[in-house]
């Protein structure tokens, strides 16, 4: 789960790491008042979950009341990368003398955390040639260790003291709320030499967050794939318009693959797991009839323990039901495959023993839907 | 232990005269779950010998003949197993891998999807300090056909043979191997390496386990986007001059960036995890990369010959 930026400063603040002060806003009225109150000059800036937001614009700076009412109304309605902001940051300017990036991460390769610090910070951290990067035990970063990395990348005496109380309450805060990743940047060393975090990016841990109760109330997911969520499904909404299901993630990734190469354009990606019954392929096909903008569904079901009737059934009582009225083209192989298509004749089914024929019958009617 | 000592053959098969030859006994953690029972039901019919359960609280029952023990020391006394398949629930599974691997369980299959990637770390280091592996988690486990399986994989797709698959997708395990049994390439081992960010065993070692296995015609890497284990991997194919011939599949292609596709290890960021990247590493280890599950055994019948 990808925190906001204001998500992930509210976690820096619990655990004392400094902040610049701001305010979230999602109104005109309040980001004035907001600006009135922390004092000009301030920074707007747009709460999205995707990266280089200042490069794509979503960063500006306001010296003056008219420039936030210009700032804000701009800033509100774009959509960056697809996505529109939730909620807009207004924050104080800061001093800043010299920007640091820092990064705490999860190494799967080696299965540990690691830390990146570099001296020099800013957009295109991945150019810097000049990083320390060391490995975290469980345990997380300790003081020693932390003064090393000071030592390392040149920090100043006092800049080294507030940066060795950063950074080991960023290490207790990856801990303590089991986060993959918390990355900084920049992180600010200001004109009195103290080290101040301005940006926050926090990726915490699905799967822990039964220990945290207390971040559910960060969890972003629309309505329809919070549906989904409840019957053990996973749901990727996409923007074309075919639905892609089966059963594993990995088997419908390809899928995915295999339709795009066939010209379609897939609307969503929905994985429902290993249990293939009648009542869960019913509930995804219920998933599925909620997004508008399907008018093809794909199914590929890896058979062996499938019983291929009991989902043709599923499908049936989908169409008798009036929950779809989409073309479907499923691979089914498994026992009793001729009577599942038995069941399905004169529906707008079709289904196959390979995917490979499945795609054919796919591509033959995405081509006749082109020519219409 | 380095890795490549680590005897898995032995483990799961045994030596001709072992008295337990071709029958390894093997305990199920979490038997009376509805997951636990169903497969294991499943796994005793395919001829994995499947000698206790552990489920805490319900010790002196069993389940279908099998006996049931509180904890894993019981059921290890009692069996001498040194194989474990857990299917407790992810919040339970820290302490039940912690009770197998204090007990002597050298091979422990982690089923459960969901487990905290702190949990998953914690087991991993530990099952190292004890001399043993984990497999997954989140994963369908592993089957030698024709032998012993512990997961859930279904039965029908394998047939014994001198292919390994070494998958990060469960189903894709089962379709890839179901496309190599149809070609003719029956398989030695089919492993799933899970599908979460951390892999108790990852590609690397899994291609270290079988290093020098006799018997291996080729390596089928069924990849997925997400990390980057397929660039590791063939980074280490490269440097090592692996010798076997090694066939890889990456599904994802086609999956938008910064989205979690399903499995929690499946996400790209930027370049990171992408497909493109791990096609282009694999090229430079000169591991042909299939478009399609079916593509494979071809793949491999251009490199065995």
């Amino acid at each position: 789960m990808r925190l906001l930026e204001y998500q992930g400063k509210e976690l820096f603040d619990k655990y004392g790491i400094r902040i610049p002060k701001a305010i979230l806003v999602t109104k005109l009225q309040e980001a004035e008042e907001a600006a009135a109150k922390l004092g000009y000059p301030v920074v707007l800036k747009a709460q999205l979950t995707v990266g280089g937001r200042g490069k794509a614009g979503a960063i500006l700076k306001c010296k003056t009341a008219t420039d936030v009412e210009i700032n804000f109304n701009q800033l509100i309605s774009k959509e960056i990368k697809g996505e529109l902001p939730r909620g807009i940051l207004v924050e104080e300017l800061a001093n800043i003398e010299k920007e640091l990036y820092l990064s705490l991460f999860l190494d799967r390769t080696k299965r540990c955390y690691s830390l990146i610090v570099s001296a020099d910070g800013g957009v295109d951290i991945e150019k810097v040639g000049k990083k320390v990067i060391i490995d975290l035990p469980l345990d997380g970063l300790s003081d020693l260790a932390a003064e090393e990395i000071a030592r390392k990348i040149g920090l100043s005496s006092n800049t080294a003291v507030s940066f060795i109380d950063f950074s080991t309450k960023l290490s207790e805060l990856v801990k303590g709320e089991e986060a993959e990743l918390a990355e900084v940047n920049p992180l600010a060393v200001l004109h009195d030499g103290s080290i101040m975090a301005l940006d926050a990016k926090v990726i915490i841990d699905n799967n822990a967050l039964f220990r945290h109760p207390d971040l559910k109330k960060y969890e972003q997911i629309s309505q329809l794939e919070m549906q989904a969520e409840k019957n053990g499904f996973s749901l990727v909404e996409l923007n074309g318009n075919i639905a892609i299901i089966g059963n594993g993630a990995g088997l419908v990734m390809s899928t995915l693959d295999m339709v795009s190469d066939a010209g379609g354009n897939a609307g969503c990606f929905l994985d429902f797991g290993g249990r293939a019954t009648t009542e869960t392929i019913y509930e995804a096909l219920k998933v599925i009839s909620e997004i508008k903008k399907i008018n093809i569904i794909f199914v590929n079901l890896f058979g062996g323990i499938v019983r291929t009737n009991l989902v043709a059934q599923a499908i049936l009582d989908a169409y008798q039901h009036n929950l779809i009225d989409t073309p479907l083209f499923a691979r089914i192989s498994g026992a009793e495959s001729d009577k599942a298509k038995e069941m399905l004749r004169g529906t707008k089914a079709k289904l196959y023993d390979t995917v490979e024929d499945a795609i054919i019958g796919l591509s033959q009617t995405i081509s006749i839907m082109k020519e219409k | 232990m380095t890795i490549s000592d680590f005897d898995i053959f032995g483990l799961l098969i045994g030596k001709e005269n072992d008295s337990d030859y071709l029958k390894k006994p093997v305990i199920i953690q979490g038997i009376t779950g509805s997951y636990g029972s169903t497969h294991t039901r499943l796994m005793k019919a395919y001829g994995t010998n499947i000698v206790a359960g552990v489920t805490p609280g319900k010790g002196g029952q069993n389940y279908e003949g099998i006996p049931i023990y509180a904890n894993v020391s019981d059921a290890v006394r009692a069996t001498e197993a040194r194989i474990s398949g857990i299917f407790v629930p992810a919040p339970y599974f820290l302490d039940a891998a912690k009770d197998a691997l204090d007990n002597g369980i050298k091979i422990l299959v982690a089923i459960p999807e969901h487990v905290p990637i702190k949990d998953a770390i914690r087991v991993t280091e530990y099952a190292k300090s004890k001399k043993a592996i984990m497999i997954g988690p989140n994963t369908p486990g592993l089957i030698v056909p024709d032998i012993i399986k512990i997961g859930i994989m279904p039965a029908q797709p394998f047939k014994a043979g001198k292919t390994i698959v070494f998958s990060r997708s469960g189903t894709l395990m089962y379709e890839v191997s179901f496309n190599l049994t149809r070609s003719g390439y029956g398989q030695k081992l089919c492993l799933g390496i899970g599908g979460d960010p951390i892999n108790g065993i990852n590609l690397i070692e899994a291609f270290e386990l079988i290093r020098s296995s006799n018997d291996v015609e080729s390596v089928v890497v069924v990849g997925e986007i997400g990390g980057d284990s397929e660039e590791q991997l063939a980074e280490y194919l490269i440097r090592t001059k692996f010798s076997k011939p090694v066939v890889a599949y990456i599904a994802g292609r086609a999956a938008p960036k910064e989205r979690t596709m399903g499995h929690a290890g499946a996400i790209v960021y930027g370049n990171y995890g992408s497909a493109e990247s791990k096609i282009s590493m694999y090229s430079k280890a000169n591991v042909p990369v299939a478009r399609t599950p079916k593509e494979i055994p071809e793949l491999i019948s251009q490199k065995v010959r």
